[in-house]
């Protein structure tokens, strides 16, 4: 489980993130749904505890991150914003590697690896170097890495940038087997198809604060639109005129 | 400290750069070759040079010769060849400036009565001062000789009056060389240390940058930093692998040095070179402990950068730092003393040039340099830890 509590963060007189407070269940696909610059990815840099929060708290598992960040990395797995493949290492080897990072053996990050490679169906990249990857074998790649550890909690950085249908697909799939086994996942997007084909809660965030959240559905009958889209819109427009 | 999982990232880093072929070229190649051969190359002209200018013969031209037929008699005793010509002061000036002549010596008409009634009797060498530096040894080596000659006419003027030219000389100072044929190289190989030293930090450079900026560039470093390990620890696993493409770069740097000095004719010059497998072994000893400093300098600079562009830029410039002690011995003429063994890098060079000189320096100067240069290494990695705790590091 992920918790915001009433987040917020500044960097010099430039408020990015105010007062962001939402919960993402076990066993539930979350979305944090904003337009460019809303302060998505700085409201899960400091979920997954690479930012401290300025006020509030970012909790995992009930557990208050800032106290023990060493602990709280332990049970979160994270796909950044870029999928980040060290170029001149394999598939295996970069996957491998961030299970090492957690302490695990290096026999048995390999075995951890191959395994994952397998599910995600990524074995002919394997012992190939990642500098020539397709889009979707780097985002996949990556995140077999976010996996390696076993984490109960997964957050997602816009996942599907860059994609092609085929993988945004397999992508959706795996992330429903993985909510499916009891898994937390929140994901940031600013795609409206994403929301409405995968999520089970939508938390919608603009111009640094949350504006709305519940199920899409909910959503759509609050403000009386038949669109999620235009629901959308009018949220984010509401925020811009508070 | 968990040292296991710095040396995890250690190896990490170690692996993937041996396959960055950008790397491996400037750390393991080029740094480590490209100087050596470069000064081999450098020290074997010049000194080929120098033994030109002493012994072949050179070609002058005299204009009106016919003149002081007893001086070109002595210039072609000495080895001086003599090229007729009539030119007068314009036509030998215009000689000389359109290169036709590297000198013209002219004889003036009234050169002979002058010396017959034993007044100062004047020659003019024509030279073209802004060319060449084998120009002005050969000018040199002319005004010497139309000394000596000088010297031998007063000499038999003052036979003629009675006076021993004993007289005219009342101090002999007499030099006594006590440089040995290693010590002499050792003041050719001194330049050495500047391209030891230089080659090492190149040999980290990549790395250093790769590390900081580049994780950052590549979009790796938010992933490394969810990983449950202190950012410090991650960072000194990074700055030891630095340390070892640095030392790696050390000993071939040094290897080469040792190689290419066979190429060196300093057997011709009454010169040897003190590098063999012992006097390496000592180099890379005495240099080694200046590689934390280095690697740590170098990941602090990279940090503060955007990209790798902009760090490549950066550290290239402050490499240099730790080259600039090796500038002040030449110009200062520092001399090796005890107080000096406490600056790291010019404790180094010190080292290495004694090595070189076959001296062995004292235990107190090795401990003073080593402990230093360690010491420094240590504080700037740790600043090193801290920049990269700092939120800013992710750009």
């Amino acid at each position: 489980m992920i918790e915001a509590r009433g987040l917020g963060k500044s960097f010099g007189a430039v408020r990015a993130v105010h007062e962001v407070s939402f919960v993402a269940a076990d066993g539930r696909i979350t979305a944090l749904l904003g337009p460019n610059g809303a302060g998505k990815s700085t409201t899960l840099r400091m979920l997954c505890t690479v930012l401290r929060p300025d006020t509030g708290a970012a909790l995992i598992d009930g557990a208050i991150v800032a106290d023990d960040p060493l602990a709280a990395r332990r049970h979160i797995g994270v796909l950044s914003h870029s999928s980040g493949l060290y170029p001149h290492l394999t598939a295996r080897e970069n996957i491998a590697y961030f299970g090492e990072l957690h302490g695990m053996t290096r026999h048995a990050s390999r075995a951890r690896a191959d395994e994952l490679l397998g599910r995600l169906e990524l074995g002919d990249c394997a012992d190939r170097r990642a500098k020539g990857f397709s889009q979707g074998q780097k985002l996949k790649t990556a995140l077999a890495r976010a996996l390696v550890h076993e984490p109960r909690n997964l957050v997602l950085d816009e996942p599907t940038n860059g994609l092609d249908v085929m993988a945004v697909r397999s992508l959706r799939k795996l992330l429903v087997e993985l909510r499916d086994a009891g898994h937390c996942i929140l994901f940031s997007t600013h795609v409206m198809q994403e929301v409405s084909a995968l999520c089970d809660d939508v938390v919608v965030i603009a111009r640094g604060t949350v504006v709305a959240r519940g199920a899409p559905e909910a959503l759509r009958a609050s403000t009386g639109l038949a669109g999620l889209e235009d629901a959308f819109v009018q949220l984010i427009g509401s925020a811009g005129s508070a | 400290m968990s040292w296991r999982s710095i040396l995890v990232v250690w190896r990490k880093e170690f692996l993937e750069n041996l396959r960055d072929r950008r790397t491996v070229w400037a750390a393991l190649f080029f740094g480590p070759l490209l100087g050596p051969v470069l000064f081999a190359g450098m020290m074997n002209f010049a000194m080929s040079r120098d033994e030109a200018v002493q012994n072949d013969p050179l070609s002058i031209a005299v204009a009106h010769g016919e003149r002081a037929p007893n001086l070109l008699r002595f210039l072609n005793s000495r080895g001086i060849d003599i090229e007729h010509h009539a030119y007068d002061d314009a036509a030998a000036r215009n000689a000389v400036s359109t290169k036709r002549h590297k000198l013209v010596l002219l004889v003036p008409e009234d050169y002979a009565r002058r010396l017959r009634d034993a007044e100062p009797a004047s020659l003019f060498l024509y030279v073209d001062q802004s060319v060449q530096l084998t120009g002005r040894d050969a000018t040199r080596r002319v005004r010497d000789t139309l000394e000596d000659y000088g010297r031998g006419i007063a000499q038999g003027r003052l036979i003629l009056r009675g006076v021993s030219p004993v007289a005219l000389a009342p101090l002999v100072t007499q030099t006594v060389d006590v440089s040995t044929p290693v010590s002499r190289a050792a003041l050719v190989l001194g330049l050495l240390s500047y391209f030891v030293i230089l080659a090492m930090l190149m040999g980290g450079l990549n790395l250093a940058i790769d590390s900081t900026a580049g994780e950052r560039e590549r979009g790796s470093l938010e992933a490394l930093l969810t990983t449950p390990l202190e950012r410090a620890h991650i960072l000194y696993g990074k700055i030891l692998a630095t340390c070892t493409y640095m030392l790696l770069s050390l000993v071939l740097t040094v290897t080469a040095c040792a190689i290419t000095s066979q190429f060196i004719g300093f057997e011709r010059q009454g010169m040897s070179a003190n590098l063999g497998p012992g006097a390496m072994l000592a180099i890379v000893c005495c240099v080694a402990p200046l590689i934390p400093a280095g690697a740590g300098l170098m990941t602090i600079v990279a940090s503060f950068t955007r990209s790798f562009r902009e760090a490549q830029s950066y550290v290239s410039i402050v490499i240099m730092i730790p080259a600039l002690p090796l500038a002040f011995v030449n110009l200062l003429e520092l001399q090796r003393t005890l107080p000096l063994m406490a600056v790291p890098s010019l404790s180094q060079h010190f080292l290495m040039t004694s090595v070189l000189r076959g001296e062995w320096p004292t235990a107190t100067e090795v401990v003073l340099s080593v402990g230093t240069s360690l010491l420094l290494g240590a504080a700037l990695a740790w600043i090193a830890g801290r920049l990269y705790e700092r939120e800013a590091i992710l750009g």
